[in-house]
């Protein structure tokens, strides 16, 4: 569990983190999504006790982090921003450091060594230096030192973050299998992974805490949210009568595709109205799309509104 | 202390992976040994004794000692591992600890390796081996003292460059503390007392009372009291940072 009670920071007169209050049940993967610079890194920093916080408070499995610390960071499995690790060291040796670093001892060190290094499949490049790795590796390296002493919380900052898409796949999976009765946190800007990993998602901009919801209550405050789209070549006269259809809000034809898409009016079902329409009407239609909401509109919208806002302020 | 013996040997073994290790043992090595001969006199004096050898010591740990501590918290601070490390369950204290005792023991070392002057002194004559071994204690805990000042001034500074001059810096004025013209100098402005205050403060004056085979045990506590007080200070400043 993870816990943070009106978490502050400031950098002189800037506010990286304003007064942030999240709470994170195990069993839970909850997305921190925000803009470049909203506070992200900074807030897992405060919460894994690298940063002390200018007010407030963050406690990990209970232990509030500056008054105990150690006993957070042994709950808390964490990977820094970048995945930072020993250059000079070999995959083995920094795994094995950070074994003893745990406290792992004898038997059970060997154990979650190996069960770790099957996970993450380092076992070809063991005696690498870390130098010498790729980008996804390195990334993969500092995973498997997040997880090594199987922690109850685990803290991950953009944990695909330079990954090809193969590699992220791999890291979703693991991150899945982790979830069950973990508690995780994760942050990034892609919005795929929201919905890939995440069954909560807290956006923040500007160190604020702008929204917190599940992935489909965030796509259903999308425009775009139960809105029919198809293609359909020659469909020029159908528009009025669709939108002569009671249950719709309106029409927009993708200028370069020539896409149509159908809103809805709040709360209504337009799909089945919609494919009446279009049968009675004769009209060839290859193929036809219910949206269930685009999270990068809904993103730009609670994101940018805030900014509107605080320009409006200053 | 398990969490210090895992940075002290991560630390040791990175001496031994990069050309540190080595570049610093083949360079102390060969500066001792050509200075105890060239410049100290070695044979000429005709005494069977390692005060040249120890004279020198001071001198080679001023450019060798920063040499190795400029690294120590600059490069973690650079390469973001600082946040790893310190998010790891452990004290500043015990990784700072781990650090100095890699870098004293690394020194300790150093000082084995000079093993064949003592051996060549042995043969030439009969010299006291008791105040030999007193050299040798004296230069470990005064290069401890060097160490803990570079450790210091490493978590000052994400520049490598930097630390090493600034250890270097405050290293010389504690050697050169002592010594007539920097005392006659502040004769004039300052009261006695304080003049005498800076007297003590010189490294040179307790080192060399150590090497001559007298343990006071004032010097002792000089350098352990200098010591744990830059450690300290170390610290502090990494805490320091954790609020800025």
């Amino acid at each position: 569990m993870i816990e943070t009670e009106q978490l502050t920071r400031r950098y002189g007169n800037l506010t990286a983190v304003d007064a942030l209050s999240i709470r994170v049940e195990p069993g839970q993967v909850l997305g921190l999504l925000g803009p470049n610079g909203a506070g992200k890194t900074t807030a897992m920093r405060m919460i894994a006790g690298f940063l002390v916080p200018t007010s407030g408070s963050a406690r990990v499995c209970g232990h509030d982090v500056l008054r105990e610390p150690l006993q957070a960071k042994r709950a808390l499995g964490y990977l820094p921003e970048g995945a930072p690790s020993y250059g000079e060291m070999t995959v083995r040796e920094f795994l094995q450091f950070i074994v003893r670093m745990r406290g792992l001892k004898g038997e059970a060190g060997y154990r979650r060594f190996d069960a770790v290094v099957q996970q993450l499949q380092l076992d070809d490049v063991l005696g690498l230096g870390i130098d010498t790795l790729s980008k996804g590796l390195r990334r993969r390296v500092g995973l498997a030192q997040a997880i090594l002493h199987d922690p109850p919380v685990l803290m991950l900052d953009e944990p695909t973050d330079g990954l090809d898409p193969n590699q992220k796949h791999a890291v979703r999976q693991l991150i899945d299998v982790m979830a069950r009765e973990r508690t995780i946190l994760i942050s990034t800007h892609l919005l795929e992974e929201v919905r890939a990993l995440c069954n909560r998602v807290v956006i923040i901009a500007r160190g604020k805490l702008l929204a917190d919801a599940t992935p489909a209550e965030l796509e259903a405050r999308s425009r775009y949210h139960g809105a029919v789209s198809f293609s359909a070549p020659g469909s020029g006269m159908s528009q009025e009568m669709l939108g002569r259809l009671p249950q719709v809000a309106g029409i927009e034809i993708d200028p370069l595709d020539g896409r149509i898409t159908v809103f809805p009016k709040p709360g209504a079902r337009i799909l089945e109205p919609v494919e009446t329409l279009l049968r009675e009407q004769g009209l060839e239609v290859s193929e036809i799309q219910l949206e269930r909401g685009r999270l990068d509109e809904v993103f730009r919208q609670i994101t940018s509104g805030d900014e509107a806002t605080a320009g409006a302020r200053a | 202390m398990s969490p210090v013996n895992a940075v002290l040997r991560r630390e040791l073994r990175s001496y031994f992976v990069t050309p540190v290790a080595y570049v610093f043992l083949v360079i102390f090595l060969v500066l001792a040994g050509i200075l105890t001969f060239y410049v100290g006199d070695f044979y000429e004096r005709g005494q069977a004794d390692l005060q040249p050898f120890f004279v020198t010591h001071p001198w080679l740990y001023l450019i060798l000692v920063p040499a190795i501590t400029m690294r120590m918290w600059a490069e973690e601070t650079k390469g973001g591992t600082l946040e790893l490390l310190l998010t790891l369950p452990l004290t500043l204290w015990q990784a700072m600890l781990g650090k100095f005792l890699a870098a004293w023991l690394f020194i300790g070392l150093a000082l084995v390796l000079t093993f064949p002057i003592w051996i060549t002194v042995n043969y030439l004559g009969s010299p006291d081996n008791g105040v030999i071994v007193a050299g040798y204690l004296g230069s470990w805990l005064m290069a401890g003292n060097f160490i803990a000042i570079g450790a210091c001034l490493s978590a000052l500074t994400r520049s490598q460059v930097v630390a090493f001059i600034l250890t270097a810096l405050v290293c010389v004025l504690l050697i050169l503390a002592g010594q007539p013209q920097v005392l006659d100098f502040f004769q004039g402005a300052l009261p006695r007392r304080l003049v005498n205050a800076v007297a003590h403060l010189s490294m040179l004056r307790h080192f060399e009372a150590i090497s001559r085979g007298v343990l006071d045990l004032r010097d002792l506590v000089y350098f352990l009291f200098s010591t744990l007080g830059w450690l300290i200070a170390g610290v502090l400043l990494l805490d320091l940072k954790r609020t800025r």
